[in-house]
Protein backbone atom coordinates (compact mmCIF):
# COMPACT_ATOMS: atom_id res chain seq x y z
CA UNK A 1 0.00 0.00 0.00
CA UNK A 2 2.81 2.33 0.95
CA UNK A 3 4.50 1.69 -2.40
CA UNK A 4 1.33 2.57 -4.30
CA UNK A 5 0.91 5.74 -2.31
CA UNK A 6 4.52 6.59 -2.92
CA UNK A 7 4.19 6.12 -6.67
CA UNK A 8 1.20 8.44 -6.76
CA UNK A 9 3.08 10.95 -4.69
CA UNK A 10 6.08 10.87 -6.97
CA UNK A 11 3.98 11.68 -10.01
CA UNK A 12 2.72 14.78 -8.26
CA UNK A 13 6.01 15.83 -6.78
CA UNK A 14 7.91 15.67 -10.04
CA UNK A 15 5.61 18.26 -11.50
CA UNK A 16 4.91 20.77 -8.75
CA UNK A 17 2.94 23.71 -9.94
CA UNK A 18 4.22 27.03 -8.58
CA UNK A 19 0.94 28.62 -9.59
CA UNK A 20 -0.61 26.70 -6.71
CA UNK A 21 1.13 29.08 -4.34
CA UNK A 22 -2.21 30.57 -3.48
CA UNK A 23 -3.68 27.16 -2.85
CA UNK A 24 -2.77 27.05 0.78
CA UNK A 25 -6.18 25.83 1.70
CA UNK A 26 -5.30 22.67 -0.18
CA UNK A 27 -7.74 19.90 0.72
CA UNK A 28 -6.40 17.88 3.58
CA UNK A 29 -6.81 14.26 2.62
CA UNK A 30 -4.35 12.75 5.05
CA UNK A 31 -4.05 9.00 4.93
CA UNK A 32 -4.46 7.43 8.32
CA UNK A 33 -2.75 4.07 8.36
CA UNK A 34 -3.19 3.87 12.09
CA UNK A 35 -5.18 6.08 14.38
CA UNK A 36 -2.64 5.88 17.23
CA UNK A 37 -0.19 8.70 17.94
CA UNK A 38 3.23 8.40 16.37
CA UNK A 39 4.94 10.52 19.01
CA UNK A 40 4.13 11.16 22.62
CA UNK A 41 5.84 13.63 24.88
CA UNK A 42 5.22 12.50 28.42
CA UNK A 43 5.85 15.05 31.20
CA UNK A 44 9.15 16.15 29.68
CA UNK A 45 11.37 18.66 31.43
CA UNK A 46 14.57 19.84 29.78
CA UNK A 47 17.21 22.57 30.11
CA UNK A 48 20.55 23.01 28.36
CA UNK A 49 21.96 23.86 31.77
CA UNK A 50 20.66 23.56 35.30
CA UNK A 51 19.95 27.27 35.63
CA UNK A 52 17.65 27.59 32.62
CA UNK A 53 14.66 25.33 32.02
CA UNK A 54 13.55 25.35 28.39
CA UNK A 55 10.68 22.88 28.66
CA UNK A 56 8.85 22.29 31.92
CA UNK A 57 6.63 19.24 32.36
CA UNK A 58 5.40 19.23 28.76
CA UNK A 59 2.91 16.59 27.69
CA UNK A 60 1.88 16.40 24.04
CA UNK A 61 1.03 13.87 21.37
CA UNK A 62 1.37 13.99 17.60
CA UNK A 63 -1.07 12.07 15.47
CA UNK A 64 0.18 9.58 12.93
CA UNK A 65 -0.24 10.76 9.37
CA UNK A 66 -1.06 14.32 10.41
CA UNK A 67 0.60 17.65 9.79
CA UNK A 68 1.02 19.22 13.22
CA UNK A 69 2.35 22.74 13.55
CA UNK A 70 3.89 24.13 16.70
CA UNK A 71 3.65 27.89 16.86
CA UNK A 72 5.16 30.04 19.54
CA UNK A 73 7.48 32.89 20.38
CA UNK A 74 11.23 32.57 19.91
CA UNK A 75 12.91 30.73 22.75
CA UNK A 76 9.81 28.91 23.96
CA UNK A 77 11.34 25.51 23.25
CA UNK A 78 9.88 24.55 19.86
CA UNK A 79 13.21 23.59 18.29
CA UNK A 80 14.29 21.91 21.53
CA UNK A 81 11.20 19.74 21.30
CA UNK A 82 12.27 18.56 17.84
CA UNK A 83 15.79 17.89 19.11
CA UNK A 84 14.38 15.78 21.92
CA UNK A 85 12.28 13.76 19.47
CA UNK A 86 15.35 13.27 17.28
CA UNK A 87 17.42 12.18 20.26
CA UNK A 88 19.95 15.00 19.75
CA UNK A 89 19.19 16.12 23.30
CA UNK A 90 18.07 14.03 26.25
CA UNK A 91 15.17 14.93 28.51
CA UNK A 92 16.08 15.65 32.12
CA UNK A 93 12.76 14.17 33.19
CA UNK A 94 9.91 12.45 31.39
CA UNK A 95 9.78 10.34 28.26
CA UNK A 96 9.72 10.90 24.52
CA UNK A 97 7.97 7.98 22.84
CA UNK A 98 8.29 7.32 19.12
CA UNK A 99 5.93 4.70 17.70
CA UNK A 100 5.56 3.07 21.11
CA UNK A 101 9.29 3.05 21.87
CA UNK A 102 10.82 5.32 24.49
CA UNK A 103 13.74 7.19 22.94
CA UNK A 104 16.95 6.78 24.90
CA UNK A 105 19.53 9.30 23.68
CA UNK A 106 22.28 7.17 25.29
CA UNK A 107 21.38 4.10 23.22
CA UNK A 108 23.26 4.73 19.97
CA UNK A 109 21.94 1.67 18.15
CA UNK A 110 18.33 2.51 19.00
CA UNK A 111 18.85 6.09 17.89
CA UNK A 112 20.36 5.00 14.57
CA UNK A 113 17.44 2.62 14.00
CA UNK A 114 14.77 5.18 14.82
CA UNK A 115 16.46 8.05 13.00
CA UNK A 116 16.31 6.07 9.77
CA UNK A 117 12.59 6.62 10.02
CA UNK A 118 12.94 10.36 10.56
CA UNK A 119 13.96 13.33 8.45
CA UNK A 120 14.69 16.79 9.74
CA UNK A 121 14.95 20.17 8.11
CA UNK A 122 17.24 22.23 10.32
CA UNK A 123 16.60 25.86 11.10
CA UNK A 124 19.66 27.04 9.16
CA UNK A 125 19.73 24.22 6.62
CA UNK A 126 22.89 22.52 7.95
CA UNK A 127 24.00 21.78 4.41
CA UNK A 128 27.43 20.31 3.80
CA UNK A 129 29.34 23.24 2.38
CA UNK A 130 32.04 21.09 0.79
CA UNK A 131 29.47 19.29 -1.37
CA UNK A 132 27.37 20.46 -4.30
CA UNK A 133 23.60 20.82 -4.19
CA UNK A 134 23.28 17.44 -5.91
CA UNK A 135 25.68 15.71 -3.50
CA UNK A 136 23.93 17.17 -0.46
CA UNK A 137 20.63 15.60 -1.49
CA UNK A 138 22.38 12.39 -2.53
CA UNK A 139 24.20 12.14 0.82
CA UNK A 140 21.57 10.21 2.83
CA UNK A 141 20.79 8.01 -0.17
CA UNK A 142 24.44 7.08 -0.63
CA UNK A 143 24.89 6.50 3.12
CA UNK A 144 21.91 4.21 3.54
CA UNK A 145 21.42 2.43 0.23
CA UNK A 146 23.47 0.60 -2.36
CA UNK A 147 21.46 1.97 -5.26
CA UNK A 148 23.21 2.24 -8.63
CA UNK A 149 24.42 5.69 -9.62
CA UNK A 150 21.80 6.27 -12.38
CA UNK A 151 19.00 5.58 -9.90
CA UNK A 152 20.54 7.87 -7.29
CA UNK A 153 20.76 10.56 -9.94
CA UNK A 154 17.09 10.16 -10.83
CA UNK A 155 16.00 10.19 -7.18
CA UNK A 156 18.02 13.29 -6.40
CA UNK A 157 16.72 15.13 -9.45
CA UNK A 158 13.15 14.21 -8.48
CA UNK A 159 13.62 15.64 -5.01
CA UNK A 160 15.29 18.75 -6.38
CA UNK A 161 12.51 19.14 -8.91
CA UNK A 162 9.99 18.99 -6.10
CA UNK A 163 11.60 22.06 -4.53
CA UNK A 164 12.16 23.72 -7.89
CA UNK A 165 15.93 23.39 -7.94
CA UNK A 166 16.60 20.68 -10.50
CA UNK A 167 18.49 23.23 -12.56
CA UNK A 168 20.69 24.15 -9.60
CA UNK A 169 21.92 20.61 -8.99
CA UNK A 170 25.45 21.40 -10.10
CA UNK A 171 25.89 24.53 -7.97
CA UNK A 172 28.11 24.71 -4.89
CA UNK A 173 26.36 25.53 -1.62
CA UNK A 174 28.27 28.83 -1.52
CA UNK A 175 26.64 29.73 -4.85
CA UNK A 176 23.01 29.42 -3.73
CA UNK A 177 20.98 32.03 -1.88
CA UNK A 178 19.69 31.54 1.66
CA UNK A 179 16.19 30.70 0.45
CA UNK A 180 17.54 28.24 -2.11
CA UNK A 181 19.70 26.63 0.55
CA UNK A 182 16.63 25.98 2.67
CA UNK A 183 14.92 24.35 -0.28
CA UNK A 184 17.97 22.16 -0.83
CA UNK A 185 17.83 21.21 2.84
CA UNK A 186 14.16 20.40 2.40
CA UNK A 187 14.97 18.14 -0.56
CA UNK A 188 17.63 16.41 1.52
CA UNK A 189 15.26 15.92 4.46
CA UNK A 190 12.77 14.11 2.24
CA UNK A 191 15.38 12.21 0.24
CA UNK A 192 14.57 8.85 1.81
CA UNK A 193 10.84 9.46 2.27
CA UNK A 194 10.94 9.18 6.06
CA UNK A 195 7.90 8.29 8.17
CA UNK A 196 8.36 11.37 10.31
CA UNK A 197 9.51 14.66 8.86
CA UNK A 198 10.38 17.47 11.23
CA UNK A 199 10.56 20.95 9.78
CA UNK A 200 12.31 23.57 11.86
CA UNK A 201 11.28 26.96 10.48
CA UNK A 202 10.71 25.74 6.91
CA UNK A 203 9.46 29.11 5.71
CA UNK A 204 12.21 31.33 7.11
CA UNK A 205 14.06 33.22 4.42
CA UNK A 206 11.77 32.09 1.59
CA UNK A 207 10.18 34.47 -0.86
CA UNK A 208 6.39 34.44 -1.15
CA UNK A 209 6.29 32.06 -4.12
CA UNK A 210 8.74 29.63 -2.53
CA UNK A 211 6.84 29.83 0.74
CA UNK A 212 3.60 28.83 -0.94
CA UNK A 213 5.28 26.01 -2.83
CA UNK A 214 7.05 24.79 0.32
CA UNK A 215 3.80 24.85 2.28
CA UNK A 216 2.02 22.87 -0.42
CA UNK A 217 4.96 20.51 -0.62
CA UNK A 218 4.82 19.74 3.11
CA UNK A 219 1.12 18.98 2.85
CA UNK A 220 1.48 16.97 -0.36
CA UNK A 221 4.42 14.96 0.93
CA UNK A 222 2.64 14.17 4.14
CA UNK A 223 -0.45 12.86 2.43
CA UNK A 224 1.15 11.12 -0.49
CA UNK A 225 3.72 9.23 1.54
CA UNK A 226 1.45 8.70 4.56
CA UNK A 227 4.13 10.27 6.68
CA UNK A 228 3.76 12.41 9.78
CA UNK A 229 4.94 16.01 9.76
CA UNK A 230 5.87 18.32 12.58
CA UNK A 231 6.29 21.93 11.57
CA UNK A 232 7.88 24.42 13.92
CA UNK A 233 7.34 27.92 12.63
CA UNK A 234 6.40 31.51 13.24
CA UNK A 235 4.49 31.68 9.97
CA UNK A 236 0.99 31.32 11.40
CA UNK A 237 -1.05 31.78 8.17
CA UNK A 238 0.93 29.15 6.27
CA UNK A 239 0.83 26.70 9.18
CA UNK A 240 -2.87 27.21 9.72
CA UNK A 241 -3.50 26.55 6.04
CA UNK A 242 -1.67 23.25 5.78
CA UNK A 243 -2.00 21.74 9.26
CA UNK A 244 -4.42 19.22 10.65
CA UNK A 245 -3.56 20.24 14.16
CA UNK A 246 -1.89 23.28 15.66
CA UNK A 247 -0.24 23.69 19.05
CA UNK A 248 0.43 27.12 20.47
CA UNK A 249 3.39 27.09 22.83
CA UNK A 250 4.56 29.73 25.29
CA UNK A 251 7.63 30.10 27.46
CA UNK A 252 9.01 26.88 29.03
CA UNK A 253 6.83 24.81 26.72
CA UNK A 254 3.54 25.85 28.31
CA UNK A 255 0.75 24.86 25.97
CA UNK A 256 -1.48 27.87 25.40
CA UNK A 257 -3.95 26.07 23.19
CA UNK A 258 -4.15 23.22 20.73
CA UNK A 259 -6.66 22.02 18.23
CA UNK A 260 -7.74 22.20 14.62
CA UNK A 261 -6.66 25.40 12.84
CA UNK A 262 -10.24 26.63 12.53
CA UNK A 263 -10.87 26.22 16.25
CA UNK A 264 -7.84 28.32 17.04
CA UNK A 265 -8.67 30.94 14.45
CA UNK A 266 -12.16 31.29 15.91
CA UNK A 267 -10.95 31.36 19.50
CA UNK A 268 -11.81 34.40 21.58
CA UNK A 269 -9.07 33.71 24.15
CA UNK A 270 -6.84 36.82 24.17
CA UNK A 271 -3.60 34.79 24.32
CA UNK A 272 -4.63 32.63 21.37
CA UNK A 273 -5.71 35.68 19.40
CA UNK A 274 -2.37 37.33 20.06
CA UNK A 275 -0.51 34.30 18.77
CA UNK A 276 -2.65 33.77 15.72
CA UNK A 277 -2.70 37.43 14.70
CA UNK A 278 0.84 38.24 15.76
CA UNK A 279 -0.14 41.18 17.92
CA UNK A 280 2.77 42.79 19.81
CA UNK A 281 0.76 43.55 22.95
CA UNK A 282 -1.27 41.06 24.89
CA UNK A 283 -0.86 38.40 27.51
CA UNK A 284 2.44 37.27 25.95
CA UNK A 285 5.10 39.88 26.69
CA UNK A 286 7.52 41.00 24.00
CA UNK A 287 10.20 41.99 26.51
CA UNK A 288 12.39 39.49 28.32
CA UNK A 289 11.81 39.84 32.09
CA UNK A 290 13.86 42.78 33.38
CA UNK A 291 13.92 45.35 36.14
CA UNK A 292 11.93 48.54 35.49
CA UNK A 293 13.28 50.69 32.65
CA UNK A 294 13.70 53.72 34.96
CA UNK A 295 16.00 51.74 37.25
CA UNK A 296 18.24 50.62 34.38
CA UNK A 297 18.62 54.18 33.13
CA UNK A 298 19.05 55.67 36.61
CA UNK A 299 15.80 57.66 36.42
CA UNK A 300 14.07 56.15 39.41
CA UNK A 301 13.39 58.36 42.43
CA UNK A 302 16.37 58.41 44.74
CA UNK A 303 18.82 57.06 42.18
CA UNK A 304 22.14 58.93 41.88
CA UNK A 305 22.09 61.68 39.27
CA UNK B 1 38.29 24.82 53.94
CA UNK B 2 36.70 26.58 51.00
CA UNK B 3 39.95 26.59 49.05
CA UNK B 4 40.33 22.86 49.74
CA UNK B 5 36.84 22.26 48.38
CA UNK B 6 37.66 24.38 45.32
CA UNK B 7 40.85 22.42 44.78
CA UNK B 8 38.93 19.15 45.05
CA UNK B 9 36.29 20.37 42.61
CA UNK B 10 39.01 21.41 40.18
CA UNK B 11 40.74 18.04 40.47
CA UNK B 12 37.43 16.30 39.82
CA UNK B 13 36.84 18.44 36.73
CA UNK B 14 40.30 17.58 35.40
CA UNK B 15 39.71 13.87 36.02
CA UNK B 16 36.32 14.11 34.35
CA UNK B 17 37.85 15.82 31.30
CA UNK B 18 40.57 13.18 31.09
CA UNK B 19 38.01 10.40 31.32
CA UNK B 20 35.93 12.07 28.64
CA UNK B 21 38.95 12.42 26.35
CA UNK B 22 39.92 8.79 26.95
CA UNK B 23 36.40 7.64 26.16
CA UNK B 24 36.47 9.72 22.96
CA UNK B 25 39.78 8.13 21.96
CA UNK B 26 38.43 4.62 22.54
CA UNK B 27 35.36 5.45 20.41
CA UNK B 28 37.69 6.77 17.72
CA UNK B 29 39.66 3.50 17.71
CA UNK B 30 36.43 1.51 17.55
CA UNK B 31 35.25 3.53 14.56
CA UNK B 32 38.55 3.08 12.70
CA UNK B 33 37.76 -0.32 11.07
CA UNK B 34 34.56 1.16 9.60
CA UNK B 35 36.58 4.03 8.14
CA UNK B 36 39.08 1.62 6.60
CA UNK B 37 36.22 -0.11 4.79
CA UNK B 38 35.48 3.20 3.05
CA UNK B 39 38.99 3.88 1.95
CA UNK B 40 38.02 6.64 -0.48
CA UNK B 41 37.21 8.83 2.55
CA UNK B 42 40.61 8.07 4.07
CA UNK B 43 42.39 8.84 0.79
CA UNK B 44 40.63 12.21 0.61
CA UNK B 45 41.84 12.98 4.13
CA UNK B 46 45.40 11.85 3.41
CA UNK B 47 45.33 14.39 0.59
CA UNK B 48 43.89 17.14 2.79
CA UNK B 49 46.09 16.44 5.79
CA UNK B 50 49.23 15.09 4.18
CA UNK B 51 49.62 16.45 0.65
CA UNK B 52 48.55 19.94 1.61
CA UNK B 53 51.11 19.99 4.45
CA UNK B 54 53.97 19.14 2.11
CA UNK B 55 55.03 22.69 1.37
CA UNK B 56 55.59 23.72 4.98
CA UNK B 57 57.16 20.37 5.89
CA UNK B 58 59.62 20.38 2.97
CA UNK B 59 60.51 24.05 3.35
CA UNK B 60 61.09 23.66 7.09
CA UNK B 61 63.07 20.44 6.63
CA UNK B 62 65.34 22.12 4.12
CA UNK B 63 65.90 25.12 6.37
CA UNK B 64 66.62 22.92 9.38
CA UNK B 65 69.09 20.89 7.31
CA UNK B 66 70.89 24.06 6.17
CA UNK B 67 71.21 25.48 9.68
CA UNK B 68 72.08 22.15 11.30
CA UNK B 69 74.94 21.54 8.85
CA UNK B 70 76.28 25.04 9.36
CA UNK B 71 76.14 24.93 13.15
CA UNK B 72 77.63 21.43 13.32
CA UNK B 73 80.42 22.42 10.96
CA UNK B 74 81.33 25.41 13.15
CA UNK B 75 81.43 23.16 16.21
CA UNK B 76 83.26 20.21 14.64
CA UNK B 77 85.87 22.14 12.68
CA UNK B 78 87.43 23.27 15.98
CA UNK B 79 88.21 19.64 16.81
CA UNK B 80 89.01 18.60 13.25
CA UNK B 81 86.04 16.23 13.25
CA UNK B 82 84.15 17.50 10.22
CA UNK B 83 84.06 13.98 8.78
CA UNK B 84 81.40 13.21 11.43
CA UNK B 85 79.14 15.99 10.14
CA UNK B 86 76.95 13.71 7.98
CA UNK B 87 76.46 11.27 10.85
CA UNK B 88 75.48 13.92 13.40
CA UNK B 89 73.07 15.62 11.01
CA UNK B 90 71.51 12.30 10.05
CA UNK B 91 71.06 11.03 13.61
CA UNK B 92 69.73 14.39 14.80
CA UNK B 93 67.16 14.43 12.03
CA UNK B 94 65.95 10.83 11.93
CA UNK B 95 65.96 10.30 15.70
CA UNK B 96 64.67 13.63 17.02
CA UNK B 97 64.25 16.67 14.81
CA UNK B 98 62.42 14.94 11.98
CA UNK B 99 59.63 13.39 14.08
CA UNK B 100 59.37 16.22 16.61
CA UNK B 101 59.58 19.29 14.38
CA UNK B 102 57.39 17.66 11.74
CA UNK B 103 54.82 16.85 14.46
CA UNK B 104 54.87 20.44 15.76
CA UNK B 105 54.39 21.73 12.22
CA UNK B 106 51.71 19.12 11.64
CA UNK B 107 49.84 20.31 14.76
CA UNK B 108 50.06 23.89 13.51
CA UNK B 109 49.05 23.22 9.93
CA UNK B 110 46.83 20.12 9.82
CA UNK B 111 45.72 19.99 13.48
CA UNK B 112 44.26 23.48 13.51
CA UNK B 113 42.61 22.83 10.17
CA UNK B 114 40.94 19.68 11.51
CA UNK B 115 39.77 21.40 14.69
CA UNK B 116 38.35 24.37 12.83
CA UNK B 117 36.65 22.16 10.25
CA UNK B 118 34.98 19.89 12.81
CA UNK B 119 34.17 22.84 15.08
CA UNK B 120 32.50 24.74 12.25
CA UNK B 121 30.63 21.63 11.16
CA UNK B 122 29.31 21.45 14.70
CA UNK B 123 28.49 25.17 14.80
CA UNK B 124 26.69 24.89 11.44
CA UNK B 125 24.71 21.87 12.73
CA UNK B 126 26.23 19.66 10.03
CA UNK B 127 27.23 17.13 12.68
CA UNK B 128 23.71 17.17 14.14
CA UNK B 129 22.26 16.87 10.61
CA UNK B 130 24.36 13.78 9.92
CA UNK B 131 23.33 12.25 13.23
CA UNK B 132 19.69 12.93 12.38
CA UNK B 133 20.27 11.11 9.09
CA UNK B 134 21.35 8.09 11.18
CA UNK B 135 24.92 8.54 10.00
CA UNK B 136 27.54 7.66 12.59
CA UNK B 137 29.67 10.80 12.62
CA UNK B 138 32.57 9.02 14.33
CA UNK B 139 32.87 6.56 11.47
CA UNK B 140 31.95 8.99 8.71
CA UNK B 141 33.70 12.19 9.83
CA UNK B 142 36.20 11.56 12.61
CA UNK B 143 37.73 8.15 11.88
CA UNK B 144 38.76 8.88 8.25
CA UNK B 145 40.56 12.00 9.46
CA UNK B 146 42.15 10.03 12.29
CA UNK B 147 43.48 7.38 9.91
CA UNK B 148 44.54 10.09 7.46
CA UNK B 149 46.58 11.77 10.20
CA UNK B 150 48.12 8.50 11.39
CA UNK B 151 49.21 7.60 7.86
CA UNK B 152 50.36 11.08 6.85
CA UNK B 153 52.48 11.95 9.88
CA UNK B 154 55.22 9.26 9.49
CA UNK B 155 55.47 9.99 5.77
CA UNK B 156 55.79 13.71 6.45
CA UNK B 157 58.46 13.05 9.10
CA UNK B 158 60.44 10.84 6.68
CA UNK B 159 60.23 13.54 4.02
CA UNK B 160 61.26 16.18 6.56
CA UNK B 161 64.38 14.17 7.52
CA UNK B 162 65.21 13.33 3.90
CA UNK B 163 65.02 16.90 2.67
CA UNK B 164 66.90 17.99 5.81
CA UNK B 165 69.77 15.63 5.01
CA UNK B 166 69.80 16.88 1.42
CA UNK B 167 69.89 20.45 2.72
CA UNK B 168 72.80 19.59 4.98
CA UNK B 169 74.59 17.98 2.01
CA UNK B 170 74.11 21.18 -0.04
CA UNK B 171 75.63 23.33 2.72
CA UNK B 172 78.35 20.93 3.88
CA UNK B 173 79.50 19.41 0.60
CA UNK B 174 78.62 21.96 -2.08
CA UNK B 175 79.14 25.20 -0.17
CA UNK B 176 81.69 24.43 2.56
CA UNK B 177 83.58 21.67 0.79
CA UNK B 178 83.29 18.76 3.23
CA UNK B 179 84.28 15.52 1.48
CA UNK B 180 81.19 14.01 -0.14
CA UNK B 181 82.40 10.43 0.28
CA UNK B 182 82.92 10.99 3.98
CA UNK B 183 79.54 12.68 4.33
CA UNK B 184 77.62 9.69 2.92
CA UNK B 185 79.82 6.73 3.91
CA UNK B 186 79.79 7.48 7.66
CA UNK B 187 76.00 7.59 7.52
CA UNK B 188 75.86 4.21 5.80
CA UNK B 189 78.29 2.80 8.33
CA UNK B 190 76.87 4.15 11.59
CA UNK B 191 73.14 4.73 11.06
CA UNK B 192 71.09 1.66 11.87
CA UNK B 193 67.90 1.28 9.84
CA UNK B 194 65.83 -0.24 12.65
CA UNK B 195 67.31 1.43 15.72
CA UNK B 196 67.59 4.92 14.29
CA UNK B 197 65.33 5.29 11.27
CA UNK B 198 62.77 2.73 12.48
CA UNK B 199 62.43 4.28 15.91
CA UNK B 200 62.06 7.71 14.34
CA UNK B 201 59.20 6.40 12.23
CA UNK B 202 57.58 4.80 15.30
CA UNK B 203 57.87 8.13 17.11
CA UNK B 204 56.24 10.02 14.28
CA UNK B 205 53.44 7.44 14.11
CA UNK B 206 52.74 8.00 17.83
CA UNK B 207 52.91 11.76 17.34
CA UNK B 208 50.47 11.44 14.43
CA UNK B 209 47.99 9.65 16.68
CA UNK B 210 48.40 12.28 19.41
CA UNK B 211 48.12 15.34 17.16
CA UNK B 212 45.17 14.03 15.15
CA UNK B 213 43.23 12.73 18.16
CA UNK B 214 43.76 16.00 20.05
CA UNK B 215 42.67 18.06 17.04
CA UNK B 216 39.54 15.99 16.48
CA UNK B 217 38.64 15.98 20.18
CA UNK B 218 39.01 19.73 20.45
CA UNK B 219 36.89 20.26 17.35
CA UNK B 220 34.20 17.79 18.37
CA UNK B 221 33.88 19.09 21.90
CA UNK B 222 34.09 22.78 21.12
CA UNK B 223 31.22 25.05 22.03
CA UNK B 224 29.47 25.89 18.78
CA UNK B 225 30.36 29.59 18.66
CA UNK B 226 33.08 31.59 16.84
CA UNK B 227 34.91 32.12 20.16
CA UNK B 228 34.55 28.43 20.96
CA UNK B 229 36.13 27.41 17.66
CA UNK B 230 38.94 29.94 18.07
CA UNK B 231 39.65 28.71 21.60
CA UNK B 232 39.57 25.06 20.49
CA UNK B 233 42.02 25.78 17.65
CA UNK B 234 44.46 27.38 20.06
CA UNK B 235 44.11 24.51 22.50
CA UNK B 236 44.86 22.06 19.71
CA UNK B 237 48.27 23.62 19.11
CA UNK B 238 49.09 23.96 22.81
CA UNK B 239 47.95 20.50 23.91
CA UNK B 240 49.40 18.73 20.85
CA UNK B 241 52.77 20.47 21.14
CA UNK B 242 53.17 19.79 24.86
CA UNK B 243 52.02 16.19 24.43
CA UNK B 244 54.48 15.64 21.58
CA UNK B 245 57.38 17.07 23.57
CA UNK B 246 56.50 15.05 26.67
CA UNK B 247 55.96 11.85 24.72
CA UNK B 248 59.22 12.39 22.83
CA UNK B 249 61.15 12.35 26.09
CA UNK B 250 59.43 9.13 27.20
CA UNK B 251 59.94 7.41 23.84
CA UNK B 252 63.58 8.50 23.62
CA UNK B 253 64.23 7.12 27.11
CA UNK B 254 62.60 3.83 26.16
CA UNK B 255 64.19 3.47 22.72
CA UNK B 256 67.75 4.56 23.39
CA UNK B 257 68.27 3.55 27.04
CA UNK B 258 70.94 1.03 25.99
CA UNK B 259 74.00 2.36 24.17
Amino acid sequence: MRATIHALHCRRLWHPDPTQADGLAWAATSIDLNSANLIEIDHVTFGYDASRTILHDVTLSFGRGKVTSILGASGCGKTTLLRLIGGISRADRGRVIFDGETIDARDASQLMRLRRRMGMLFQFGALFTDLSVFENVAFPIREHTDLPEPLIRDLVLMKLNAVGLRGAAHLRISEVSGGMARRVALARAIALDPELIMYDEPFAGLDLISMGVAANLIRTLNDATASTSLVVSHAAPECMAISDYVILMASQGRIVAQGAPKELMDSTDPEVRQFVRGEPDGPVKFHYPAQPLAEDFGLAAGSPA
Amino acid sequence: MMSLAALGARALRVLQALGHAASFFVDLLRATPAALRRFDLVVAQIHAIGNLSLTIILASGLAVGFVLALQMYYALVTYGATESLGLIVNLSLVRELGPVVAALLFAGRAGTSLTAEIGLMKAGEQIAAMEMMAVDTRSRVLAPRFVGGMVSMPILAILFSTIGILGAWVVAVLLIGVDAGNFWSIMQDRVDVWRDVGNGVVKSFVFGIICTAVALYQGYETSATPEGVAYATTRTVVVSSLSVLGMDFILTALMYSTP
